[in-house]
């Protein structure tokens, strides 16, 4: 027995040592990019996963890195003088099967983008490109032709936008608009092209050499790459594990460099005491929606009929609203949460900078919020004046809150944000609301039914610009969750969109988020945050202000 | 026993076509659907893609074209893996799970039968109670924590084993234990106490007295007829463990199948979640045969044509 237990022994440390020796892993980048993405295709894309593999492996009209807007195929741009048309000169470059790659190839691109038939995820994003015809032909309401997108000649793309737009330029660092090769993507239909490192064609940093289900993919260098001199990382061994434990294990393993997140456990441990964790700011906000017309007719009404029957519900008095909001101790959550979390006073995050370069969340404030107990006093003879406005007596109030139901999707981050709120909630304003969680899918359906009091909110914006996130709440947007119909604020964001002065168009949005924050029909609670664990031999890595990491001018040093 | 063979294959595929009945109308009366989305869809998009994959066709239109692709094995386009057929995800994970839960399953009845012989055998003594022991704590430690605590110590701290995956062939011991944990105690402790049971039969006591040896009385007579309750467990286990777990395959990080259960569900991807029932129910009735076919091959006393039972 003894003697089979020593075999068995040196048999795994035999086996174990030719699995770690043998190979150069020189340059070599060993990543974890989290779940499997659905797809691989840019213009398929919808998920923050299948992004860090595309920003990756292609490369569009610019690169933003570390908030920085670097040319990319284009070399140069111009804006015309009334801020309408944008042209861009594009360099000489090749894709990776070693064909030209022209203006054509954007036209294509962009056009299959739109296209209702392609089903991309991430079409509405047309609405606020502001491009000529753009939104009509991916609602099915215009045609190919009428979208203003030209190729003056091989290396020139014109863009005609229908007013100017200061984030255009900056936004075509977006996955969504890096150019497809035609002849690829016809070879594998629903973007199984992306996958197939046959057919697979790519204009960027790294191609496809393997991709297996569920499991992981490889890239290797592209030497057409038109920066290729400046790709320090021949391969890329990427996995999919989607077990922030197990991706952890592998990190302190030594198998991996780089991986997305961490188990929560770990966070405020690896903030103290780790030189390889990062914390960065995310464009978007943790909020709850108050249902502002419950009976759904698209009116903020009444509270309760003459007979005292539900109209709209308790939460179109703004004052209760407001009493609700103030009596939320958002540093103790963040802090409890403990992942570099920012309290919100707005809804827009930080990271935005206005026309004088300041940022927007600083000069926006709080609206007479603070981030700790500080409201609470306030909150309380709010809370009173609310229930006199609504007919009640403050007891009367109480019950009435005690029959509303606090909803969240079901997950224990989630639970443990919902619990705090109920907690202070009951400490400072004396009733205790109803917790009530739905699976994922289910609540995403009630929500946008508004079968619901209160309920939890998130968005995570995809572009430079504060109107990205505020333009949710305009009446006739579909997410407008909490029901909040503001005609002033629905003026001051169009005001915003048609501005063709850069300080107008920031002027009218601060204005909006003021006059948001006045009728408070959300709650927001925190900004987001990303975190990232990296390994020192991984150098020059590098990430957008919207998420995607970017290896393209990262080298490898393992001493 | 062609004639019973035949019966029972017409049942298990009239049952098949029940549980997938059940389960396409269950799934379609959840809230949600595949494109159900954090940032809604265009309407325009939502109409292509539904369009796209019939979903825009009355239900019962849609039933109908599943079973006659079922029929075919045909189990359709997932909707959220852009561009692979359910096919592709079986063909592609099925093998990996299968493999990891062949391997359990044959080292479950291989090493827990045996423990269970011997600690039956040696009823009550120092074996008996470190075997009883360990079987009492694999049944209560969940496998999620035995997963944990393998890669903690055999990959984390000692480094024998990799952190992750099975590109490396020693990836296959820590799933192969986490999955085996449960029901390799669970079988040691079910044929410790048929054994017991059988033994203090009569016919044991007969044997034993007409002089027979000890080994021909405990494998030939005893261990048989102690062996009936124990295939009953195995059958559907084999089922349940090579179809993949969710648990184990996400710890290990293994491309296997076990994901698709949960994922298929959490995303509404109505084909995968239907191709996974279909696939584990398909499995769990050719074991539930196998085990009836069994029966009869141990105790002849029991008859197929389930006429003198």
């Amino acid at each position: 027995m003894k003697k089979l237990l020593l075999v068995v022994v040196s048999l795994m440390l035999v086996l174990g040592l030719s699995a770690c020796g043998g190979k150069d892993e020189g340059d070599v980048l060993r990543w974890n990019i989290g779940a499997d993405p659905a797809t691989l295709d840019p213009g398929l894309n919808g998920a923050s996963d299948g992004g860090n593999v595309i920003n990756n492996t292609h490369e569009g009209l610019v690169r933003e890195i570390n908030g920085e807007v670097l040319p990319g195929i284009a070399e140069s741009w111009d804006v015309s003088a009334d801020g309408k048309t944008v042209t861009f000169n594009l360099r000489e470059s090749n894709w990776s099967d070693g064909s030209a790659l022209t203006a054509d190839d954007f036209v294509y691109s962009w056009l299959r983008a739109m296209d209702p038939a392609t089903a991309s995820e991430y079409s509405w994003i047309w609405h606020y490109t502001n491009v000529v015809g753009a939104e009509d032909y991916v609602n099915g309401d215009g045609t190919a032709a009428e979208v203003g997108i030209t190729a003056v000649d091989s290396y020139t793309f014109q863009v005609e936008l229908i007013q100017p737009t200061n984030y255009f330029v900056s936004l075509m660092a977006f996955y969504h608009f890096m150019p497809v090769k035609e002849s690829a993507v016809d070879a594998g239909a629903d973007g199984t092209w992306a996958k197939d490192p046959d057919v697979y064609v790519s204009n960027g940093a790294f191609v496809l050499e393997e991709y297996k289900l569920g499991e992981g993919l490889t890239l290797v260098k592209n030497d057409e790459y038109w920066n290729a001199d400046e790709v320090g990382i021949d391969t890329i061994e990427a996995k999919f594990i989607d077990d922030a434990s197990t991706a952890y294990a592998s990190y302190q393993s030594g198998d991996l460099d780089f991986i997305p997140s961490v188990p929560t456990d770990e966070v405020a441990v690896l903030i103290a005491e780790s030189n390889e964790f990062y914390v960065f700011p995310l464009l978007g906000t943790y909020y709850y929606s108050f249902n502002m017309d419950k009976d759904g007719n698209g009116v903020n009404g009444d509270a309760f009929d003459t007979n005292g029957d539900e109209v709209d519900g308790l939460f179109v008095n703004q004052k209760l609203r407001t009493a609700l909001s103030y009596s939320i101790n958002r540093e103790a959550i963040t802090e409890a949460l403990g992942a570099g979390q920012v309290p919100a006073g707005g809804f827009v995050p930080p990271g935005f900078l206005d026309d004088d370069g300041n940022d927007f969340f600083e000069t926006a404030g709080m609206y007479g919020m603070v981030v700790d107990d500080g409201n609470f006093d306030e909150a309380v003879t709010l809370f009173e004046e609310a229930a006199t406005e609504l007919g009640m007596t403050v007891s009367e109030l109480i019950t009435a809150l005690e029959g509303e139901t606090l909803l969240y999707n079901t997950s224990e981050g989630h639970q443990f944000v919902a619990e705090k709120v109920q907690e202070q909630w009951a400490n400072n304003l004396g009733f205790t609301i109803n917790l009530a969680n739905e699976e994922w899918a289910v609540f995403q359906d009630t929500r946008s039914a508004g079968n619901f009091d209160i309920a939890r909110g998130g968005w995570l914006t995809d572009f430079m610009d504060p109107s990205g996130l505020l333009s949710i709440f305009e009446s006739s947007n579909a997410y407008n969750d909490p029901n909040y119909y503001n005609d002033t604020f629905d003026q001051l964001l169009a005001d915003a969109t048609a501005a063709t002065d850069e300080s107008v168009h920031f002027d009218k949005l601060y204005e909006a988020q003021e006059e948001f924050m006045n009728d408070m029909p959300i709650i927001p609670v925190y900004h987001y945050t990303d975190t990232m664990l990296v390994s020192d031999v991984v150098v020059n890595w590098g990430r957008s202000v919207l998420g995607s990491v970017d290896f393209t001018r990262t080298s490898i040093d393992r001493g | 026993m062609a004639k019973y063979l035949i019966k029972r294959v017409l049942t298990a595929l009239f049952t098949l076509l029940v549980i997938a009945t059940i389960t396409f109308f269950l799934l379609r009366a959840i809230p949600g659907g595949p494109f159900t989305r954090e940032k809604p869809l265009p309407d325009a998009i939502i109409r292509a893609l539904n369009e796209k994959y019939n979903l825009d066709e009355p239900l019962f239109i849609q039933y109908l074209s599943y079973i006659k692709g079922l029929l075919t094995f045909d189990l359709g386009p997932s909707y959220r893996i852009l561009g692979y057929t359910v096919n592709d995800i079986i063909i592609s994970g099925f093998p990996t799970s299968a493999l990891i839960g062949g391997i359990a399953s044959l080292l479950i009845v291989v090493i827990g039968i045996p423990l269970g012989i011997v600690s039956a055998l040696k009823q009550n003594s120092p074996v008996d109670y470190m075997v009883m022991f360990m079987a009492t704590l694999g049944v209560t430690v969940p496998n999620f924590i035995i997963a944990t605590l393998i890669i903690y110590i055999f990959s984390t701290q000692l480094g024998w084993l990799p952190s992750n995956g099975i590109s490396n062939p020693l990836g296959y011991i820590g799933p192969v234990i986490a999955l085996m944990g449960y029901s390799l105690s669970f079988v040691s402790r079910l044929t410790r106490s048929s054994m017991l049971e059988v033994l203090r039969q009569d016919y044991v006591r007969t044997a034993r007295a007409n002089g027979i040896s000890e080994r021909k009385v405990i494998f030939k007579h005893a261990l048989k007829n102690a062996l009936i309750p124990v295939i009953t467990y195995v059958g559907p286990m084999v089922a349940a463990i090579l179809t993949g777990s969710f648990v184990v395959e996400k710890i290990f990080a293994i491309p296997g199948i076990g994901r698709y259960f949960v994922q298929g569900v959490t995303n509404r991807d109505y084909t995968v979640i239907m191709g996974m029932t279909v696939l584990y129910s398909a499995f769990y009735i050719f074991m539930i045969l196998l085990v009836d076919l069994a029966y009869s091959w141990i105790d002849p006393r029991i008859r197929l044509e389930g006429g003198a039972r």
